[in-house]
């Protein structure tokens, strides 16, 4: 049968299951668009393409499978490209389509052309440019394959308009796909395996550093199993937080720049590391001269390029982290670390002391309580998407997540006006969760145009603004190292409750920590968007910290309850 | 130290493209490139001279192979290989100079490949490490013009680069130095 390169656009996006795709159409997609009414896809007209890669990715992490954005050529094009940069450093499996001048225009400068593949090329897993509409079908296929399988990420498919105009001769294709450079699927070699195996056994204080990998394999079970039964403490990762429910005894809770300095340390002591499907990202390391020194490190990754670049390991196991921890459980014995896990604990110190959730309710409204409170008044069920930032942090800090994908945040890239577009493509992914996006007044205003999206598809997500007047996470590194000179951070922003009302949706303002659960609930019981605009202390900042580049166990310790206190009334 | 780098890669537009650019990413110096058919259609033979330590190097290659139409990469430092770089060199070559310049030809294997009134062109083959002293002892004459096509390489003995049939050895898994 005859179909133009438009209708086998959408023919291959229904035959990989796709259900959304968050685009805006132009000029060079226009023959795309016009053939998307006859095909049983929901297209969500986002307010802006970087908008569209973050739900598409949004969607992606969510659990939606691989999360499809289209736009136009030229600054259709250039518009995703924070997305795609975005899901490249998270790995996260989305693929963009994108409209293409004429293939004869290709090179001369048309009007609204650009070289996308070209722009796009160190930003994704890969891309490729479509010239000719029998070359549509096997191209998307591939796409979609390079995206979701071996560590995932996002590609990117440029097609010019005569392609998309053209008509072929269709036949869906079943057939293998065949990428000879391609190898998705890497084994461990056995003497690895075997070697690994001695080092878990003959160690004394190993810990196990799991990352995102561990979401995106489906390791949960296989994680638990073997941090139970050889009794070793699991500390997570920004992108791994949920891989093992926050209330497990043996989860340690998140490490690096903000992490406890008791996890910190644990893992500067610590004679083994094991590193489930995470980078060793300069985050978490801090000085990797001085990182873990007398510990051993073994590296499950799917990537071997991630292997000995950050730091140096001793046994690398390349290979998926679900199959590779199955293979490993059964030569792994039961083992007791009681000592080492009771030497954790007794590291905690005065931790829960300094914490901000043992200071009074003083009439200031810090965002950790406001975080603390989310968490609490949504029983720890909700889904939520953050920003980037202080929020975000806090977030990581005292939004317990018990289950698996209920924590979606830009880590990589640290991308401020992720959350909210994100939230929005993790909702369709998961209609029945209840989504908050939280984000800070700086990065929500990046893509606060978005409600708009939600708005027209009728869309329930609850944003809580974590609202200081600072751009806070720079305001904190200016106060710490840049003896308070805040050039540009003060912010002022419009009235959030007024902006939600003319987009037709509710606001709410809390200014004092009464009122936190009875906005939480209303938003939980209003039928559409909810924008909570929490007033929240200026100046505060997120502890622990290790500045960057400094060793490890060199944290910036939370002030004592009574001198945060004190320096709260001073302002 | 200096790797060579000899990666056979799908014929696809676009993949010299990836390939430098992967090198401009990550920051490594590319001492010379070349790009060239190999025995079989559709695969391209690319050599790469990086100056760069032995960890560096392995890094590079795990780099190469998340490039999909990368199909495989050898480091041909670490075995015995048959190395060649070619040079065009247009000499000044007059008077009693000329005589003089002859005998150098005649001592350093290189062939005349075009003359004129004033200048003699040659080509010189071999090892790189050849053509620099070749071309040291032609400076004195007056080189007018020079180029210089970049290493080929290939391993000796009867081994042979192939794309492996699913079995893709963990190169990265190697303790580094």
């Amino acid at each position: 049968m005859k179909r133009t390169g438009a209708q086998i656009i959408w023919e291959s996006l229904v035959r990989e299951g796709v259900k959304y795709v968050f685009g805006y159409p132009g000029g060079a997609i226009l023959p795309a668009y016009d053939a998307m009414l006859d095909y049983p896809i929901h297209h969500v007209l986002v307010r802006h393409e970087q908008g569209g890669t973050h739900m598409a990715d949004g969607y992606a992490r969510a659990g939606g499978g691989v999360g499809v954005a289209m736009a136009t050529s030229g600054p259709g094009a250039t518009n995703m490209i924070t997305g795609i940069a975005t899901a490249q450093m998270d790995s996260s499996p989305i693929v963009c389509i994108t409209g293409q001048v004429p293939s004869k225009l290709v090179g001369y400068d048309a009007f609204q052309e650009t070289d996308v593949t070209g722009i796009t090329l160190p930003i994704t897993k890969h891309n490729y440019l479509v010239t000719d509409v029998r070359d549509i079908q096997h191209t998307i296929r591939e796409a979609f394959y390079i995206a979701r399988t071996g560590r995932p990420g996002p590609v990117l498919v440029d097609i010019t308009k005569d392609a998309q105009q053209a008509s072929a001769d269709f036949e869906p294709d079943t057939s293998p796909i065949r990428l000879p450079g391609y190898r998705p699927d890497l084994r461990p070699l056995t003497a690895d395996m075997h070697t690994a195996a001695e080092l878990i056994r003959e160690a004394e204080r190993p810990l196990i550093l799991a990352g995102h990998g561990v979401l995106m394999s489906g390791a949960m079970r296989e994680l638990r199993e073997f941090a139970e039964r050889t009794r070793t403490p699991v500390a997570m990762t920004l992108l791994g937080i949920g891989c093992l429910p926050a209330s497990h005894p043996l989860n340690l809770g998140m490490m690096g720049m903000h992490g406890e300095a008791w996890v910190n340390n644990a893992i500067q002591q610590a004679d083994l590391l094991l590193a489930f499907g995470m980078r060793f990202d300069d985050r978490v390391t801090g000085n990797t001269k001085t990182y873990a020194p007398n510990a051993k490190k073994i590296h499950i990754e799917i990537d071997p390029s991630e292997v000995n670049k950050n730091v140096k390991v001793d046994v690398a196991l390349i290979g998926d982290l679900r199959e590779t921890l199955g293979q490993l459980l059964p030569h792994l014995g039961h083992c007791d670390h009681s000592e080492w896990l009771e030497y954790i604990d007794e590291m905690k110190g005065d931790t829960a002391v300094r914490d901000i959730q043992s200071l009074p309710d003083s009439g200031h409204l810090y965002a950790a309580h406001v975080i603390n409170d989310l968490w609490r008044f949504t029983r720890g069920e909700a889904l939520v998407v953050t920003d980037v930032g202080q929020h975000q942090m806090w977030e990581a800090q005292y939004y317990k997540h018990e289950t698996p994908h209920s924590h979606i945040t830009s880590g990589g890239l640290g991308t401020m006006g992720f959350a909210l577009p994100a939230a929005i493509g993790a909702k369709f992914a998961r209609p029945e969760a209840e989504v908050w996006a939280v984000a800070g007044d700086g990065g929500f205003q990046m893509t606060a145009a978005e409600l708009a999206t939600a708005a027209q598809e009728n869309l329930k997500v609850n944003v809580a603004i974590i609202n200081n007047g600072y751009l806070g996470m720079v305001r904190q590194w200016q106060e710490f190292f840049y003896e308070r000179r805040y050039a540009a951070t003060p912010m002022r922003s419009p009235d959030f409750v007024k902006l939600a009302e003319a987009h037709g949706l509710t606001g709410i303002r809390v200014t004092e920590r009464s009122q936190i659960e009875a906005a939480v609930r209303q938003a939980e019981d209003t039928q559409g968007t909810v924008v909570i605009d929490f007033r929240v202390e200026q100046e505060d900042s997120v502890y622990p910290m290790v500045p960057a580049g400094a060793d490890l166990h060199a944290m910036i310790r939370r002030p004592k309850p009574s001198v945060l206190a004190e320096t709260a009334a001073d302002r | 130290m200096r790797h060579t780098l000899v990666a056979l890669v799908e014929d696809k537009p676009g993949v010299l493209n990836r390939v430098a650019s992967l090198f401009r990413r990550r920051a490594f110096n590319i001492e010379s490139l070349t790009v060239g058919h190999t025995e079989r259609p559709g695969v391209s033979r690319m050599t790469i001279v990086i100056d760069s330590d032995q960890t560096s190097a392995h890094r590079v290659t795990a780099h190469l192979y998340t490039l999909v139409n990368v199909i495989q990469v050898d480091d041909l430092a670490e075995k015995p290989a048959v190395n060649r770089d070619l040079a065009l060199v247009k000499v000044r070559a007059e008077g009693d100079s000329r005589a003089r310049l002859l005998r150098v030809v005649d001592e350093t294997r290189a062939h005349i490949v075009d003359t004129s009134a004033t200048t003699v062109t040659l080509e010189i083959t071999g090892e790189p490490e050849h053509l620099d002293l070749v071309i040291g002892r032609l400076q004195p004459f007056g080189v007018v013009e020079m180029v210089r096509t970049g290493l080929v390489a290939m391993a000796r003995g009867d081994v042979a680069m192939r794309p492996p049939n699913g079995g893709y050895s963990n190169h990265a898994a190697v303790p580094l130095d």
